[in-house]
């Protein structure tokens, strides 16, 4: 561990003992009335998360890890507990634009240009005109995409597309970055170069990420705290905080610290299958 | 080029000759008549005898007679070249070189198929207009409404159940009792026949976004209004083209067949005149005038599509 990631990871937990959690999630219950009967998604689930940090949420389909997402997002209501968002209610969040939500397929509209894309939350809420290029641009140079605002959609790869979807939730300044398996669709050469942009992004951003994925090197590679959960009910089995760096090249995914975290990741998946 | 123009020549060709080839068993009885009325012999004896025999043993045993079906004055079924003549006659023949025609009299002769078309087209145009809107207008209802949902598509499949012949008039009558006349009853007709394509094609395009994009828009609070004007109407213009191709054919139906009972101009008065004084050319050459305007329309809508699809960034 280098002397200067330390000192962010300690700058970061006294932040974290003083300022209240941007999500606190606590004994949190979701249950779907199905024509099955009803199936609990969601059970006891408590988890708070300190602002700026990077969370993975990681476990088998039907985990619920793709649920708690969409209830702090306000998709879903949970049937029992208490959920904030920035110390509000996940409603009132997200009338606050309090995050950007990315989901696994970028979800371009093909008849917008990829600025026009990028613009379509700046006119839902109101930005003037001139704002909303400037915002445009600069989120467009964020992702690497400068110069491809005229294009459209079906003009650009699939890695470009998501990049341009990630620009379209950062162009409102959420200070949350709720992202639902944003790279699940790509293949793994673009994957592992979109996760190293996407940590970039994130140190100079410091927002505050959720980040749901299935791969256990990508959610490793890129937190500071993985939440592994495990399904029938939905709930957390293990709550890891990484030791590693904030820095991270590539290449740390070879490192012994990387593979202690990932094998208790894989044990804590492993765990809650056998719990079933 | 070539490949298009010549499997459309060839099969235009064979509708000719099909219609040659019927027009003569469809003569042949009026063909004979005459003859025999003119002094020949003809085969078949006696009128009387001549009804039980098939029209094609009437031609065939009469064959040196059975080509004048081609050229009779008023033939039962009028050949190509007659319906071609008489299409010529009642546009550039009446507009040109008659007393009536533009040429003459500045405006369009009210004998010629040309003015007629103009009107036909006109009431077309208005009731596709007024059922369009009418489309679009249900479509969003039922997309937003339950209770529309639920509601309003069966009353539509019911309207369309009810043979516009036996509608039209009554439409007629009572708008005419309320003192409607003119083109807006045609134009009501057309647009009740074609509501219909563009309520069924809307609502399917409007409701093309997935969950994943009506979700995109919730997470921006995105109101009811917006979604509907930045994702579900665009997302929808592919149906509202297809739909709006099929409307603009069953407009120009339902204008004729308005016209049918009032007899104040359109094509749809100039074929039950020509059935009222057996002027059969008369009805096939409004009928083709009638098929070159809905081919007109349809093709005209499908350049607007591509107009359209092209600059909403569509691969060309």
């Amino acid at each position: 561990m280098s002397p200067d990631g330390s000192t962010v990871m300690a700058n970061a937990a006294s932040f974290s003992q003083t300022a209240a959690p941007v999500i606190d999630a606590q004994g949190v219950n979701l249950v779907f009335q199905t024509a099955d009967g009803p199936v609990q998604a969601l059970k006891d689930v408590s988890l708070s998360i300190p602002k700026g940090e990077f969370v993975s949420f990681i476990g088998p389909s039907g985990c619920g890890k793709t649920t708690f997402l969409r209830c702090v997002a306000a998709l879903e209501t949970p049937t029992s507990g208490t959920l904030t968002v920035n110390g509000m209610s996940p409603d009132a969040a997200r009338r606050a634009r309090a995050y950007g939500y990315v989901f696994q397929a970028a979800g371009l509209y093909p008849w917008r240009t990829i600025a026009g894309n990028i613009r379509l939350p700046l006119e839902i809420m109101g930005f003037p005109r001139a704002e909303q290029d400037a915002r445009v641009d600069r989120v467009l140079k964020l992702v690497d995409l400068a110069g491809f605002g005229r294009k459209y959609p079906w003009q650009l790869s699939g890695g470009m597309q998501q990049r341009a979807s990630i620009a379209r939730a950062l162009a409102f300044d959420a200070d949350i970055l709720l992202m639902d398996e944003p790279f699940g669709a790509l293949d793994e050469i673009v994957r592992d170069r979109l996760n190293e942009e996407l940590l970039n992004l994130w140190a100079r951003t410091q927002k505050t990420t959720l980040f749901v994925t299935h791969s256990i090197p990508e959610a490793v590679y890129l937190s500071t705290k993985i939440v592994v959960m495990s399904p029938r009910p939905g709930r957390i089995t293990d709550i890891i905080d990484s030791p590693l760096p904030r820095e991270r090249p590539l290449d740390i995914r070879e490192s012994p610290e990387f593979l202690a975290v990932a094998h208790r990741v894989r044990g804590g998946l492993r765990a809650g299958h056998v719990e079933v | 080029m070539r490949r298009t123009v010549l499997p459309v020549l060839g099969v235009v060709l064979a509708i000719l000759a099909f219609w040659y080839v019927a027009a003569i068993p469809m003569n042949i009885r009026e063909v004979v008549t005459e003859a025999e009325r003119a002094g020949a012999s003809v085969w078949g004896g006696p009128a009387t005898e001549r009804q039980g025999r098939s029209a094609w043993a009437l031609a065939v045993n009469n064959a040196p007679i059975a080509l004048n079906g081609w050229s009779q004055e008023r033939p039962r079924l009028p050949a190509p070249h007659q319906v071609a003549q008489e299409l010529y006659q009642s546009t550039i023949g009446e507009e040109v070189f008659s007393r009536r025609g533009i040429v003459q009299k500045g405006e369009f002769s009210n004998r010629g198929l040309v003015y007629h078309a103009g009107v036909t087209l006109g009431a077309t145009m208005v009731g596709f207009l007024i059922g369009a809107a009418a489309g679009v207008l249900l479509a969003v209802g039922i997309v937003h409404n339950r209770a529309m949902d639920m509601s309003v598509m069966p009353w539509a499949i019911i309207s369309q159940t009810i043979p516009i012949v036996a509608l039209a008039p009554m439409i007629i009558v009572v708008m005419n009792s309320v003192g409607v006349q003119g083109l807006l009853p045609k134009a009501v007709i057309s647009a009740y026949l074609s509501f219909f394509p563009v309520v069924v094609g809307m609502v399917k395009g409007l409701r093309t976004p997935d969950q994943m994009q009506l979700d995109l828009m919730h997470t921006w609070s995105a109101s009811t209004s917006e979604r509907l004007w930045k994702l579900r109407l665009p997302a929808s213009v592919p149906y509202l083209f297809a739909s709006l191709k099929v409307a603009i054919a069953a407009s120009l139906v339902g204008t004729i067949v308005g016209e049918l009972p009032v007899q104040r101009g359109g094509l749809g008065a100039r074929m039950l005149a020509g059935s009222y004084y057996g002027q059969t050319t008369q009805i096939w050459a409004a009928l083709l005038m009638a098929a070159v305007l809905a081919a007109f329309l349809v093709w005209f809508m499908g350049w607007l599509e591509r107009r359209t699809l092209r600059a909403m960034g569509v691969p060309a």
